[in-house]
């Protein structure tokens, strides 16, 4: 656990870069930093690890200030990650990585079965061992970066903005590739960022600090979409927060339409029937897999099977038991039918989303 | 023309080759001359490191220290090198030192600042991860920033030697100067041009083989560096 | 304390200022020497860098000789020329123009280099001509590093500029080979003080240039 006592960094020229700061960051939760350039998240992430000392107040880890400690052997027991990843240009990736271990006197072979150990974690090849930083890309430097503030073990990893100098597909990989360490790991993990999209996939808890450092608002991700503090948060967060809360509510909620589902043998007359008054009509294989929506005016009258008509692609799916109202609505709003496809883990379709069925589901979250 | 030309060619490399070596006196030719001539600026060029290092590290340490130091070598960098050999000659007399000590003087012009600028160009994202991985201040000198430096310091090196092998001819005027030797008393005191092209050609081609020397150096102590 | 009162003593001699080997007068060649050596090579070694250094034709073949230009025992290019050439001004200033063209050269090519291609982009997106970029954009830009190797070659050339005493013409060096045949330390040592002096000058000359090139 660590704690903020009314922590403060106020510079000789005036400038305050954190003003009394109180907060608390939970053990084994990851705990976004975020907010504008100039907010003080940077300058309080590095009070943890004595980077900056505190003109004010105090910061505690388990209770002890660490100012009690000395800074050089705190830090060896802190990982940190920063945005260029910091290698050692002079060292190997193994050395890098090792270099920690090496700093509190394990022995050579050791640290390096620990920085192989390590590479294999963060999805290096072993094969990159013996190269040098400079060539490796973005991505992997930053892989290289996560493992050497892992190499020692320690429970503490601080990152500041690490992921923002990688181009976007690689951040959301590393993305992923830390939230999955981290459901291995449990470490208390500290991230800085500007960009609240980022926070909100990866923290458990957000602290939104505003312009001339002070604490915004301090929440669940979620809490903080539905009920930003005041204008300042709200604006932060963005205007499309609505639609981004809904990545928190799973889609296993809706209740998908089967009616309109037709198997690729039915004939088109006997389907035009069926439909009633709706407009669509999804065609699927005889193994329920999705092969296209037919519309019903080309249907009336007609006696072929659905399978052999020219059908409009389905366009994206959404996975009912995994995912969240945000990807149900997305699929629904890009269907040229209108409609969202939601299918099992296998691929096979369960039944179909109307943009009115999700505009129910969302209006009963808003309540 | 054309046949004169060759003819004056000829000439010169035919008293290169009957003047490299004497086999029955050791200190007569060019070779004796040219040895000379690699001792006086390697010793020169290793002592200039030798200061240079130090005090370069004292100076990105301390860095109000820097500019007093460097506008100090920068003035003693301006001592014509004729005038220091001379003054040197009361202390050292012929000695070698009279040459290696001015002239590992003019290498600080080169070196210290090399040093320094390597030091500090150093990322402040590197430095600042190894503080943030618990080095100290000493530490983090000597396992960071100096080795992350050498590539700067050699090159600050490759240029000092060029001027350093340019500069020892100039300790002939005192009676040292290796190659200087054969270009002055052989080629200008006989009024003879032969030596002075061969002695200029020897220094070019001693300077060129230390430049390759010490890119190859370069190549095997810095592996990590982009090329 | 001896040399320094000595020296002292040397500088305040009123006999010391007038004359054909004055102070005023060897201070006059020296400076004309180094001026002429200085502008030969700044004529013949800017042009050539600019031209380098915007068309990339001959960068590194021009760049690799100059660097081993400056391997070139001075002394001995000195003397060739006099043996070619005989005594006067000619060798000396070859002998400057040799040592000065390889820094000018050097940094003209490696200033032109260096601009910024989002620059040149720029320049050329504005719709200017090859010559125009040249002009208006990389010889601004690069102004700096010439003055700097500029600067170099000065400090060079007026500490080399001694060795004209050697070949039997004037300047401030006749001081230090004169002292040294007459085993006149103070003399010698003034002679070095003077040439300092004029290299301070020269340097601080250049910082006025280069604030003024701003």
């Amino acid at each position: 656990m660590i704690t903020f006592e009314g922590a403060a960094k106020l510079y000789p020229d005036g400038t305050v870069a954190v003003d009394h700061l109180d907060m608390t960051v939970e053990t084994g939760q990851t705990t976004v930093f975020v907010g504008p350039s100039g907010s003080g998240k940077t300058t309080s992430l590095r009070m943890i690890n004595r980077m900056v000392e505190p003109t004010g107040g105090a910061v505690l880890i388990d209770g002890e200030d660490v100012r009690q400690r000395d800074p050089a052997v705190l830090r060896r027991s802190i990982g940190y990650v920063i945005q260029q990843a910091g290698l050692f240009p002079h060292r190997t990736v193994r050395d890098n990585i090792a270099t920690v271990p090496l700093l509190l006197g394990w022995r050579r072979a050791r640290a390096r079965a620990r920085a192989e150990e390590l590479m294999e974690l963060v999805g290096l090849e072993p094969s990159q061992a013996r190269r040098y930083p400079h060539q490796l890309s973005g991505g992997q430097q930053q892989r290289v970066g996560v493992a050497r503030a892992l190499a020692a073990d320690p429970p503490i990893l601080l990152m500041d903005e690490p992921f923002s100098a990688v181009d976007p597909v690689v951040r959301a990989s590393l993305q992923d590739e830390l939230l999955r360490l981290q459901r291995e790991l449990h470490k208390t993990i500290v991230f800085v960022t500007h960009d609240i999209d980022e926070a909100v996939r990866l923290g458990d808890r957000i602290a939104v600090f505003r312009p001339g450092g002070t604490l915004a608002q301090y929440d669940s991700p979620e809490r903080l979409l539905a009920e930003p503090s005041d204008s300042f948060v709200e604006s932060f967060v963005g205007y499309d927060r609505g639609v981004r809360r809904l990545s928190f509510f799973p889609a296993s909620g809706l209740s998908p339409r089967q009616d309109v589902v037709f198997d690729e043998g039915t004939s088109a007359g006997a389907a035009a029937d069926a439909l009633g008054g709706e407009p669509w009509a999804l065609v699927v294989t005889g193994d329920r897999m999705p092969l296209g929506w037919a519309s019903a005016t080309r249907l009336a009258g007609a006696d072929t099977p659905l399978g052999a008509l020219e059908l409009v692609p389905y366009g994206h799916t959404f996975a009912v038991d995994t995912d969240s109202l945000r990807a149900a609505l997305d699929a629904a709003v890009l269907s040229p039918a209108g409609r969202a496809v939601g299918v099992d883990a296998d691929g096979r379709v369960v039944g179909v989303v109307s943009q009115d069925d999700l505009g129910t589901a969302l209006w009963s979250v808003t309540e | 023309m054309i046949a004169d030309a060759w003819d004056w060619v000829a000439r010169v490399v035919e008293w290169g080759v009957t003047n490299w070596s004497h086999p029955g006196d050791p200190e007569r030719g060019l070779l004796p001359r040219l040895t000379e001539h690699m001792r006086l600026a390697y010793l020169s060029i290793l002592i200039g490191l030798a200061v240079a290092l130090p005090v370069g590290l004292a100076c990105a340490r301390w860095k109000p220290l820097y500019p007093p130091v460097l506008t100090g070598v920068n003035v003693l960098y301006a001592v014509p090198s004729i005038a220091l050999f001379f003054l040197m000659l009361p202390y050292t007399g012929f000695s070698d030192w009279t040459a290696i000590v001015p002239l590992s003087l003019y290498t600080l012009v080169i070196l210290l600042p090399n040093v320094v600028d390597g030091l500090r160009q150093v990322p402040d994202h590197v430095r600042q991860s190894a503080v943030a991985m618990g080095f100290g201040p000493l530490r983090r000198l000597v396992r960071v920033e100096t080795p992350v430096a050498v590539p700067v310091i050699i090159a600050g090196l490759r240029v000092a030697s060029v001027a350093t092998i340019s500069m020892v001819s100039v300790a002939s005027l005192v009676g040292l100067g290796g190659l200087g030797q054969v270009i002055l008393s052989d080629g200008f005191r006989r009024q003879f041009d032969a030596p002075i092209v061969v002695g200029i050609v020897l220094t070019v081609a001693l300077a060129f083989v230390t430049d390759a020397l010490l890119v190859l150096a370069q190549r095997l102590l810095t592996p990590w560096a982009r090329r | 304390m001896d040399i320094l009162t000595g020296l002292v003593a040397w500088f305040a001699d009123p006999a010391q200022w007038t004359g054909g080997s004055g102070i005023p007068a060897r201070m006059g060649e020296h400076v004309y020497y180094s001026l002429l050596g200085l502008l030969l090579s700044a004529v013949v070694a800017v042009p050539l860098g600019l031209f380098t250094g915007h068309t990339g034709v001959g960068g590194f073949l021009t760049t690799s000789v100059a660097n081993f230009a400056r391997a070139l025992p001075t002394i001995g290019v000195l003397f060739l020329i006099v043996l070619a050439a005989g005594i006067g001004l000619v060798p000396v200033v070859c002998a400057l123009v040799a040592l000065a063209v390889p820094p000018i050269l050097v940094n003209t090519h490696e200033g032109v280099r260096g601009v910024e291609p989002s620059l040149r982009d720029a320049a050329i997106g504005m719709g200017m001509r090859g010559h125009q970029v040249l002009l208006r954009l990389e010889l601004p830009v690069a102004t700096p590093l010439i003055l700097m190797g500029m600067r170099t070659a000065a400090v060079q050339v007026v500490a080399t500029a001694t060795i004209a005493a050697y070949v039997g013409v004037g300047g401030l060096g006749r001081y230090i080979v004169d002292g040294q045949a007459r085993q006149d330390l103070t003399m010698m040592l003034g002679g070095a003080v003077l040439v300092v002096l004029l290299a301070v000058v020269t340097t601080l000359l250049f910082a006025g240039l280069r604030r003024l090139a701003r």
